[in-house]
Formats: C-alpha cells, sequence, structure tokens
C-alpha cells in the first residue's frame, strides 16, 4: 500500500506578519517557517497507518527549496520517501490541488493524508479538491479515523458534535488536532533522514484561478476601555452590556 | 445574458441553518448591483419551510428530496449540485463557511474547474465583478480576492453578514427527486456534544482559559453563560489539561467564531487564541494581569480577579432579570 501525505511550509503561527512592498502577499523577511501544524497530524496518522497496515509512505511538498526543511521534518519522523515539487509561483488552492493530484497519482497513493488547513492562507480546500480530481473518496476535519481492509470510518468534527462517515479505500483523509499526537523525531530518525533523498521534481505551470488584489492589515481596533480594577466596576460593565452591545 | 447565483442552503435534523439566511441576504444584495437572479438549494429529506429564504430575497429553491440526504453525504452532495448548476446554468454559487459548506465547496470548484474564496467576511461589485474581502494569516492580514474563472464560488463566514429580511414573499419550491444518489462516501451517525451551544454558532460567547485554574471552576462559566444564553467556550491550555472538550477551543487549532459578544475569562489572549475570536463585534476581558495582550482587543476590560468578578456579573444580571 502506497500512503502519501502532503505537507506545507509555512509561517509560524507565533508570526509578526507584516505586508510586503507588492501590497499582495506578505514580507517573509525575518519570519519562521515551519511544517503547518496540521500536517504533523497528517504525517503521524500516515506512519501509524504504515504500521497497521504496511506499505511505503511518502511526502510531497510543493514550493521552493526552503520546503526541504519541513521535509527533512516528516523523513525525521519517519516518512520512507519524499517528493519536492519545485516552484517560485504562489498558487492558488486549485491550482495547488491539481500539481499534488499529478504527483499523488505519479506515486499510486491509495491513501493520501492532509492537513485540514495550511494556517497561512487558511483555505482548508486542497485535500477536498484533490480528492474530486482524482475521483477518490475523502473525508475532512478528521479526528479519529479506522481503516479495516478496504473500508474506512472516520468521525469528522462538526458544530455541535461529530460525523461518524463510513467510505471506501483509496481516500483522502484532512486531519484536524484531536486525530493523535505528532511523534518527536528520534536521534535515529534525525540520522537516517540524513541519507535520504528528497526528488525533485519541477511541476508542470499552472494558471490561477484567482487574483489577489490587495493584502492590508486590518484596521486597528479602537483601544479598549479598562472599566475598573475589581468588583465595583462590574454595574458599568453590565450597563455597557445592556446598553452597548444590547445582549442583556 | 442574466447572470444566475445559486445559494447553497444547509439543513441538519430538516432545519435551514441561520448560516444560510445569512448567506441568502448577502447575495441578494449583489445581485442587486450584478443584475442577477438569486435563487436556493437544499439537499435533504423532509425539510422545514423552504420557503422562508423568499423573505431573504430568493425567488425560488430546489428542494432535492430523497430520505437518504436527510445527512450529509459528500459524494451524493457533490453529485446532485454539479447536476442542477449545469441544468439551471448557475455562474455564482455561495455556501457558508461552515462544516459542511467548507467541506463541500472545494469539491464543486475542482469538478467546475472554477475559482473559489473561502471564508469571505464582506465583498462588493465593482466593474460587474465581486471583489471579496478574506482574512489570512489567522486574521493578522486581509486580502482583497476576485475570481478569474467564468464559474465563481465563494464561502461566507458564519455570523458576519446580517440575516436582514428583505420582504415578506415566499420562495416557491420545486421538489426534485432523486433515485440511487451515490453514498459512497455517508454520515452514518452523529454524536451531538454534551454542550449545549456550540461556540461555532452562537452568538454571545464565555470562554475560561489557565486563569479559572481547576475544571470544577468552570461551573461559575457555565453559570454566566447559562444567564446570557451564551455558548461555553476555552483556551486551548484548558483543552490540553482536559479541563474541557475541544469542541469549545475557539483560535487557530480550535475554531473561529465571530459573536457579537466574546468575554475572556482568566485568557491572556495568545496570538493563536486571538485568531480564533478577534473578529468579534465586541470583546469583554478580565484578567488579573493588567499588561495580558487580551487588553489589546477587548473593548472592556477589568483588572482583577475572576474569582470576585464572575460572582458579581452573576448576581447584577439576575438583579437586572428580575426587576
Ligand atoms: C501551533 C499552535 C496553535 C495554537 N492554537 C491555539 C488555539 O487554537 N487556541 C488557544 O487558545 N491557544 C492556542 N495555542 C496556545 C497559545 O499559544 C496559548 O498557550 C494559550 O492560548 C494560553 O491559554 P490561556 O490564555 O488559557 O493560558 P495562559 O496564557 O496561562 O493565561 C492565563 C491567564 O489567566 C490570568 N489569570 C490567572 N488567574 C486569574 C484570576 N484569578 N483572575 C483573572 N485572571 C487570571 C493570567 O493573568 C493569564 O493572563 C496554540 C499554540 C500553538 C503553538
Ligand atoms: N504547497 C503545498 N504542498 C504540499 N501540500 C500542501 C500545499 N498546500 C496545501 N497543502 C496541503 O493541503 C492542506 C490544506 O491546505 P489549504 O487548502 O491550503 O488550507 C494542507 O494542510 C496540506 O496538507
Amino acid at each position: 500500500m502506497k500512503i502519501a501525505v502532503c505537507l506545507n511550509h509555512v509561517p509560524d503561527t507565533a508570526s509578526k506578519i507584516s505586508v510586503g512592498q507588492d501590497n499582495q502577499s506578505i514580507d517573509t523577511s525575518g519570519v519562521t517557517f515551519v511544517v503547518n501544524p496540521y500536517d504533523e497530524f497528517a504525517v503521524e496518522e500516515a506512519l501509524k497507518t504504515k504500521e497497521k497496515v504496511g506499505g511505503d509512505t511518502v511526502v510531497i511538498s510543493l514550493g521552493n527549496d526552503n520546503n526541504k526543511e519541513s521535509i527533512k521534518k516528516a523523513l525525521a519522523m519517519g516518512v520512507d520517501n519524499a517528493v519536492l515539487l519545485k516552484t517560485n509561483e504562489i498558487y492558488d488552492s486549485l491550482s495547488v490541488a491539481k500539481i499534488l493530484a499529478n504527483e499523488i497519482k505519479t506515486q499510486n497513493a491509495e491513501i493520501v493524508f492532509f492537513g485540514k488547513q495550511s494556517v497561512d492562507y487558511d483555505n482548508g480546500a486542497v485535500g477536498q479538491m484533490c480528492a474530486e480530481l482524482l475521483g477518490y473518496n475523502s473525508v475532512s476535519v478528521v479526528v479519529g479515523l479506522e481503516i479495516n481492509g478496504n473500508k474506512v470510518r472516520a468521525e469528522r468534527e462538526i458544530e455541535g458534535g461529530r460525523e461518524i462517515v463510513e467510505t471506501e479505500l483509496p481516500v483522502v483523509i484532512t486531519t484536524q488536532k484531536g486525530l493523535n499526537e505528532p511523534r518527536y523525531a528520534s536521534l535515529k530518525g534525525i540520522m537516517a533522514a540524513k541519507k535520504k533523498i528528497i526528488d525533485e521534481k519541477i511541476p508542470e505551470n499552472c494558471s490561477n484561478y484567482t487574483e489577489t488584489i490587495s493584502m492590508k492589515k486590518p484596521p486597528a481596533k479602537q483601544p479598549g476601555r479598562i472599566i475598573g480594577t475589581d468588583a465595583t466596576a462590574v454595574p458599568e460593565l453590565i450597563r455597557l452590556l445592556k446598553e452597548e452591545v444590547k445582549v442583556i | 445574458m442574466a447572470n444566475k447565483i445559486l445559494v447553497f442552503l444547509e439543513q441538519r435534523d430538516g432545519q435551514i441553518k441561520k448560516s444560510s439566511y445569512e448567506v441568502s441576504a448577502a447575495a441578494w444584495k449583489v445581485s442587486k448591483d450584478l443584475n442577477a437572479e438569486v435563487e436556493g438549494v437544499v439537499i435533504g429529506s423532509e425539510v422545514e419551510n423552504p420557503n422562508i429564504v423568499g423573505n431573504y430575497g430568493l425567488k425560488k429553491v430546489y428542494h432535492i428530496k430523497n430520505e437518504q440526504l436527510a445527512n450529509y453525504s459528500s459524494s451524493a452532495y457533490t453529485d446532485i449540485l454539479i447536476d442542477l448548476i449545469k441544468s439551471i446554468d448557475s455562474q455564482i454559487i455561495i455556501f457558508s463557511a461552515t462544516s459542511m459548506g467548507k467541506d463541500l465547496a472545494p469539491r464543486i470548484a475542482a469538478k467546475l474547474d472554477c475559482g473559489i474564496v473561502n471564508d469571505v467576511i464582506d465583498w462588493k461589485v465593482d466593474n460587474s465583478e465581486i471583489i471579496a474581502t478574506r482574512p489570512v494569516y489567522a486574521g493578522k492580514a486581509l486580502t482583497d480576492v476576485k475570481i478569474k474563472s467564468d464559474k465563481k464560488i465563494f464561502t461566507l463566514r458564519p455570523n458576519v453578514f446580517k440575516a436582514e429580511k428583505i420582504t415578506e414573499q415566499a420562495a416557491t419550491i420545486e421538489i426534485k427527486k432523486v433515485d440511487n444518489p451515490n453514498l459512497r462516501t455517508k454520515v452514518i451517525e452523529i454524536i451531538k456534544s454534551d454542550t449545549k451551544l456550540d461556540v461555532a454558532e452562537a452568538d454571545i460567547i464565555v470562554s475560561g482559559g489557565r486563569g479559572v485554574k481547576a475544571p470544577e471552576n468552570f461551573k461559575l462559566i457555565e453559570e454566566l453563560a447559562d444567564l446570557l444564553g451564551a455558548a461555553t467556550g476555552a483556551s486551548r491550555a484548558v483543552v490540553d489539561a482536559g479541563w474541557r472538550p475541544h469542541s469549545e477551543q475557539v483560535g487557530q487549532t480550535g475554531k473561529t467564531v465571530s459573536p457579537t459578544l466574546y468575554i475572556a475569562l482568566g485568557i491572556s489572549g495568545a496570538i493563536q487564541h486571538l485568531a480564533g475570536m478577534r473578529s468579534s463585534k465586541y470583546i469583554v476581558a478580565i484578567n488579573k494581569d493588567k499588561d495580558a495582550p487580551i487588553f489589546q482587543v477587548a473593548d472592556y476590560g477589568i483588572v482583577g480577579d475572576l474569582f470576585e468578578i464572575v460572582p458579581a456579573m452573576i448576581e447584577e444580571i439576575k438583579k437586572i432579570k428580575n426587576s
């Protein structure tokens, strides 16, 4: 069984974001990039799935040479192989999905893991798109997963509860926090990763379906009002909730 | 060519969700500038009063009906929508960015080979084109985006657009039966969480953080929430500690919320927490530490001990309610 995991390389969530000179993207100078946090759950689930059903794991990432840093982390966690689809373009979700879907097809992967969302553009779209492009079944925002033979049973988070979803392989799963606890890379894993080769490929050019006209900082919030420093401020607070917020 | 806009109306348990009315009203607004018609589609078994969306500007609703479609099925819903979009030739398809909408909309975009803008918080029509504003980097920046393909898909963030009634008119309903829906992927069961009201859908949220000190102290948070008809939320610190369920977590790795009122109790306001709640209309913060970053986004703050202030709030609200 070939198991693939798609991995994005994104600014650390604690980074300060400022808009670049082009007014269309961020200024990346001084920003630390990391494995997209949700993709760590995807890597962990790929490894667990391999431990259970056997086979080979491959990590696929689309981006520039910097993505190798995150790819290496996945390799150190235990993923067998890696592909870097090399580009300097900034692609939108459907373009990314098309390029990744092509590679997944080449790899012949039957189980594919994605994070539920990249924390850069916060789209949460690429996994579902790849599934449709490949004609695979899929479940998104998954917090529980069982694969038995051909059968897949997944729990996905929804408003006010969870949906239990049944489907079959081949399948795309997008992972949410709660599914597992990503392992730390062991020293042995880190050493082994150094010997693994990242297969670099140049993907076919795509044209974006959307156009970013501008990027800006959100309007600064009016500085808040400190009403007081103890319980004597409560009547004033409640008055505000009643008269200004109008919720009481 | 007259444009046609199709609004996906989400039903759960046969009830159309409030966020679908928001989408309807928002779609109606842009339709005026685009000189377009707006229609709706609801997929399900029995659905209560789908014609009410007429009040929000939709003239017609297609009800795709089959008992097996009562619960969500990504495969069946996708196939059905694609068929409908093609047969009525709609150019713009709009969803609410709920868990269902976010799952479904990208599939439709992939199948139609068209652009999508997710989690829209504002939009306008400029030169007959929709320019949509969406947050990126967890709300640390906003982008204005337009779609270049002929067909266009948008998902709108819930609780941001107002569900304003436009007329008293009801929509006409066209029932379409489907045989043998594609149920390759289907929901076989829904497990409701114990929390009465989900943070993602609540108009008021009372959230507690590590400052609440112990799981049993959340009784206080719940009491305040009950009084306000609010949902209870939590920071990641208390979810990770096992004090609260993950379904209550607000923030980057939890839920994104935009209620009218968000009350943060004993929450420091880490950037990842702010990511999930900074777009709330009003924010109240109660924290012992005057330098806690939560005060930078709070409209009203009290610097003090929540164990003194929350009971006083409960008293005060009770007083008002009883008078
Ligand atoms: C990748 C990533 C994703 C993350 N995702 C999320 C997320 O989705 N949601 C999230 O919330 N966090 C998230 N975090 C964690 C985040 O960085 C913070 O660690 C977390 O939000 C802190 O929770 P807290 O405010 O409850 O705790 P603390 O930061 O410990 O704050 C407790 C606060 O309580 C106050 N306090 C203490 N006692 C009292 C009292 N008696 N009365 C009043 N105030 C009191 C203190 O002054 C303090 O400000 C994420 C982190 C990472 C790295
Ligand atoms: N450039 C990329 N390379 C590899 N995987 C990606 C890339 N972009 C997105 N993904 C995957 O798609 C998921 C959802 O991303 P998004 O739709 O961009 O929010 C991510 O969690 C990744 O698993």
